[in-house]
């Protein structure tokens, strides 16, 4: 019983630690950028799973059935995290695409500063 | 107001007054000043008695003999070469390698935190 | 006439923060007009802000702690569900510098970006940074602190990258903004820790009712470390030097205030949100309780240390002019990480009462760091202004290909040499007066500290010495015939970094007593911070 109850607690866990291993051991710029959706989804899991309630409904209050509401505030900062992720994701590839251009390699290790 | 203003700050070991540092370094320079004034005031300019002494070798033209930015201190790196080639090597410029320290940080807190 | 001024002052905190956000999306529509009136726009907006915030400094500096809610006119409810902006002594302190930053870049973004396209885009960046800075150092509230902190961030990445054309530019904004999201998003995970034990997302509420079990000191790992990469603390420090190079002069210099909002976040964790639990016992050594503080003071005080040392050692190797600040700013962030690591060590139980006290040098150190953070914030912008005032006039950031530039930069050479004394610890100005409590203060937690401290302020010296002697000393180079002055808006913005580092220079009894003693005394009393909102806490 604990366990179908604590499955959303460690799929929050797996997918920091993958999208963690991709952003450090991955050489492609993209898959790095991958890592970081991935670790945006865990946390935004972790934040919606926080709000719920055993047996609970959707926490609308026009025309419910009644019973126990799951927390709304959560949900709340969870669109506000989704929007955010989504524009970081957007500027990000941008910066990808003028990279491509200069550097002509999506290689991260080839792409450092002038380190002299 | 002013004599807030010109009043010391004490550090509880020590204090310090810039004003009176100001007025003593004055009083310094202008003391300077004078016993400068006793000197000899004649000599010849533009003659030899105000060149460079080089000890008899050739004077090249100023643009190459002026110490570029990279040679100035090379005494001091030549000597610290083990330091510096650690942090040559440590600061690679990888994108991966910033997320890897961050992530090695994080564990040494949650060790002294949480375990210890 | 009074009652006016009242009023202002009543809504100023929110003023503070919206009307750089309104200037940031009216900014395009009037550069649609013209391009000059857009730029004096711009300047009368952040001119605007900082008479807010030097209104708002001046009543909480005698007044005590403001506080503002949105959305409500009557007091606090109980739960408190609404957002709260509270203003107490250390955020007003952050507010000044998060203000006089903003405008000196503005100023001399007018001759240095002139010949530049796409600037609408700029500026309309530019004060959107400003509304992050601002928001972030003003709010009571974990959440809002999080979307400030990523509105910062990505205003940041994106003026990082303003000159699309050059390599540097371009691999340091994606450098800035994948190192930014993921301490962003290691916050938000902390964050949620919160709100699934205690329900509650005000910093007040968070503290009134914060019991340090195992989840909390998890949270405290995660944002110590997220907070602390995000304000260039060893050794997650390396995309700093890449970030302060790429990006514009005028943008590093506002770069230097996020990075410090940054580093305010860690103090206000430690100090109010997590304040008293603190002093819980680890572990018990014989007679020695080792308490939490113990153990974060001597973890930070480290990592602040090596910092100084990797910075220090960096700049003297390098030979680009803006990655030598870039390093010469993370030793001095190391200073700051230290005075207030080894305050934090001085944590005990004052008798008596319960409230969490520290020793004599332990306050002396705080009062050193934070008093440091307001100095660093000049030096640095100072010496990126001239660092760009050169890039302006020669059209070259690398030291091997300068050389004799005081014959005719004579106002430049100037406020370098300023700039070089306060930065290296040299009396009479502001550097020596911050760098002297700090030495005498962490002398008494341990004297390899001191030791360490003075000999890479020595250093720091050797550094600028460098740069002066191969940028400015030396003959004529044939390279560099056509080097004119620079025009007058750089000029006038130098000089108001100058001037104000001479006047912090010469009159530091008077800054120490009215500026930072009230933000130091805000960080050591929790319980005020906690019982303007919870009330009788």
């Amino acid at each position: 019983m604990m366990i179908t109850f604590n499955i959303p607690f460690i799929a929050v866990v797996g997918l920091i630690l993958v999208g963690l291993i991709a952003v450090v051991f991955k050489r492609n710029l993209i898959k790095i950028v991958i890592g970081i959706t991935l670790i945006e989804s865990g946390v935004n899991l972790f934040l919606i799973t926080l709000g719920y309630r055993e047996g609970s409904i959707a926490p609308i209050y026009s025309s419910s059935p009644g019973g126990i509401m799951s927390l709304p505030v959560p949900q709340a900062l969870t669109l506000t995290s989704i929007v955010i992720g989504v524009a970081v994701l957007a500027l990000m590839i941008s910066f990808i695409i003028h990279i491509y251009k200069l550097y002509g390699t999506l290689d991260a290790r080839k792409i450092r500063g002038d380190e002299e | 107001m002013i004599d807030q203003l010109i009043s010391t700050f004490e550090t509880g070991n020590g204090f310090w007054n810039p004003l009176i540092w100001i007025t003593s370094f004055v009083i310094a320079f202008l003391i300077i000043y004078i016993l400068r004034g006793f000197g000899k005031k004649d000599y010849k300019k533009g003659t030899g008695q105000t060149q460079v002494f080089l000890s008899g070798n050739p004077e090249y033209e100023k643009e190459k003999m002026h110490v570029k930015a990279s040679n100035v201190y090379w005494g001091f790196t030549e000597a610290l070469k083990w330091i510096y080639n650690l942090f040559k090597k440590i600061h690679t410029g990888n994108t991966s390698d910033y997320v890897l320290w961050f992530v090695v940080i994080m564990a040494v807190l949650f060790l002294i935190l949480g375990v210890i | 006439m009074n009652e006016m001024l009242d009023y202002l002052v009543l809504n100023s905190p929110a003023l503070v923060v919206a009307i750089p956000l309104l200037g940031a999306f009216l900014t395009p529509l009037v550069g649609m007009i013209n391009g000059k009136l857009r730029n004096l726009f711009v300047i009368f907006i952040t001119l605007l802000t900082g008479f807010f915030a030097v209104l708002l400094a001046n009543d909480v500096f005698t007044n005590g702690i403001r506080t503002y809610v949105f959305g409500n006119s009557s007091p606090m409810t109980n739960p408190v569900v609404r957002i709260f902006f509270e203003v107490d002594g250390m955020s007003a302190f952050m507010a000044l510098i998060a203000v006089i930053l903003p405008i000196v870049a503005v100023i001399y973004s007018w001759a240095f970006m002139e010949k530049e396209t796409g600037l609408n885009k700029y500026y309309t960046l530019i004060l959107l940074m400003t509304t992050g800075m601002l928001g972030m150092v003003l709010t009571g509230d974990m959440f809002n602190f999080f979307v400030f902190l990523e509105i910062t961030s990505i205003a940041t990445a994106a003026l990082v990258a303003f000159w699309t054309n050059k390599k540097n530019s371009v691999q340091a904004a994606f450098k800035y903004i994948v190192i930014s999201s993921i301490g962003a998003l290691f916050v938000l995970f902390a964050i949620a820790i919160f709100y699934g034990q205690y329900n509650a997302l005000n910093m007040a509420v968070i503290a009134n009712s914060i019991s340090y079990s195992f989840l909390d000191k998890i949270a405290l790992g995660l944002l110590i470390a997220a907070l602390a990469m995000k304000a260039a603390i060893a050794p997650m420090h390396m995309w700093l030097p890449d970030t302060y190079s790429g990006a514009p002069s005028s943008v590093t210099v506002v770069i230097v205030g996020t990075t410090l909002a940054s580093l305010y976040g860690v103090f206000r964790i430690l100090f109010t949100v997590y304040g008293r639990q603190l002093l819980t016992i680890m572990r018990q050594i014989g007679e020695f309780s080792v308490t939490s503080s113990i153990v974060l003071g001597v973890f930070i005080v480290i990592l602040a240390t090596i910092t100084i040392v990797i910075g220090v050692f960096m700049a003297l190797k390098s030979n680009d002019f803006k990655r030598m600040i870039g390093y010469v700013a993370v030793a001095e962030i190391g200073y700051m990480a230290l005075a207030v690591g080894s305050a934090i060590s001085t944590f005990h139980i004052a008798d008596g009462t319960a409230a969490v006290q520290m020793t004599s040098y332990g306050e002396m150190a705080l009062t050193g760091g934070i008093f440091h953070m307001i100095n660093d914030a000049l030096d640095i912008g100072l010496l990126f202004l001239v660092a760009g005032a050169i890039y302006y006039a020669t059209k070259e950031t690398s030291l091997n290909r300068l050389g004799g530039l005081s014959r005719k930069m004579k106002y430049t050479t100037v406020f370098f040499l300023i700039a070089l004394f306060a930065a290296s610890g040299l009396p009479p100005l502001n550097g020596f007066a911050s760098k002297l409590i700090i030495y005498q203060s962490i002398y008494q937690v341990n004297p390899i500290l001191t030791i360490v401290a003075i000999l890479c302020s020595i250093m720091i010296l050797a550094v600028f010495v460098k740069v002066f002697h191969s940028a400015f000393l030396g003959p004529k180079l044939p390279s560099l015939k056509n080097v004119k002055e620079v025009p007058k808006s750089m000029l006038i913005s130098m000089g108001i970094l100058a001037f104000l580092i001479i006047l912090f220079g010469l009159f530091p009894e008077y800054i120490i007593n009215n500026i930072v003693e009230p933000a130091v005394n805000a960080l050591s009393n929790p319980g005020s911070y906690i019982s303007a909102i919870v009330g009788g806490a």
